[in-house]
């Protein structure tokens, strides 16, 4: 499950074409997120989530700024993402499961902007990168 | 029991109506093997399975891919009663092919992944979470039958 060689020079490669717009897209996301898993939405009591939402723009940046560091960061995401692991274990603590919802929304988020970029390789490797990420911020949840 | 509203209904019909069944079945179905790679554990006889463009085109796969996609076809003209209408489906899937329900769900996030790729803008957040819902709902009729 962890990402081979050629996972990371596929997703550097990809990167370079769908990280500088992601910022922009990833808010669509996450409101496809509240709106395809409505149980998502408990861990945002307070969110306006209608469509176009600040928060929810603000959310998606501050999760697109994340996946974009960890791609930067591609050895060594553990050392890169601690302080969002920490933050993940002892402050935010969604459950695990919803790290999967996420993943799935921002793939289609992304399958939606960029159809010829997705083939199934890359498919694979994205979907590998978002695993990763999320072992990291459940890294230390026990 | 899944419900589906009739704004649900029109949507998910709409968007069945312009797809191509055939194409995106194999697409569909080899997308799953290539992301998830262990789901080839049901194809030994499928023959070359061995890289991503093997899979691809593999005319096996695409013929499998179109069968489960019509399938699905049945499902759109039955959405107020999809254990109904996969009771027999459910039935094979758990007491002959042995299949995992879990797969049924790895495989409907990944058709509307490929319909997002298809449609693009067109699959906004209110026609995939219409879909979302079908391919939960077929993912449960699926496994309803288990024992």
């Amino acid at each position: 499950m962890s990402l081979s060689n050629e996972d990371k020079a596929c997703l550097r490669s990809v990167w370079k074409e769908i990280g500088p717009s992601w910022p922009e897209h990833c808010p669509d996301a996450i409101y496809r997120m509240f709106l395809s898993f409505p149980s998502t939405k408990t861990y945002f009591p307070n969110f306006d989530i209608s469509p176009g939402s600040p928060q929810i723009q603000a959310h998606g940046r501050k999760v697109a700024d994340a996946l974009n560091k960890a791609v930067e960061h591609i050895d060594d995401m553990p050392a890169a993402l601690s302080d969002l692991s920490d933050k993940h274990s002892q402050e935010l603590r969604v459950d695990p499961v919803n790290f999967k919802l996420l993943k799935h929304t921002m793939l289609v988020t992304m399958a939606a902007n960029y159809p010829e970029i997705l083939t199934p390789e890359v498919l694979l490797s994205l979907d590998k990168l978002m695993e990763a990420v999320s072992r990291v911020l459940i890294s230390r949840y026990r | 029991m899944v419900h589906f509203t009739s704004e649900e209904k029109s949507i998910i019909s709409a968007l069945w109506g312009k797809a191509n069944v055939e194409e995106m079945g194999g697409e569909t179905l080899g997308r799953l093997l290539v992301v998830y790679p262990w789901t080839q554990r049901f194809f030994d006889s499928f023959g070359n399975l061995s890289s991503p463009s093997a899979i691809m085109g593999n005319p096996k796969v695409k013929a499998h891919g179109k069968k489960v996609l019509t399938s699905f076809g049945e499902a759109i003209k039955n959405l107020d009663n999809l254990k109904g209408t996969f009771a027999k489906l459910s039935e094979l899937h758990c007491d002959k092919l042995h299949v995992d329900p879990e797969n049924f769900r790895l495989l409907g996030n990944v058709l509307v992944i490929v319909l997002a790729t298809h449609f693009g803008k067109e699959f906004t957040p209110d026609v995939q979470a219409a879909w979302q819902k079908l391919v939960s709902g077929v993912a449960i009729a699926l496994a309803h039958k288990y024992h």
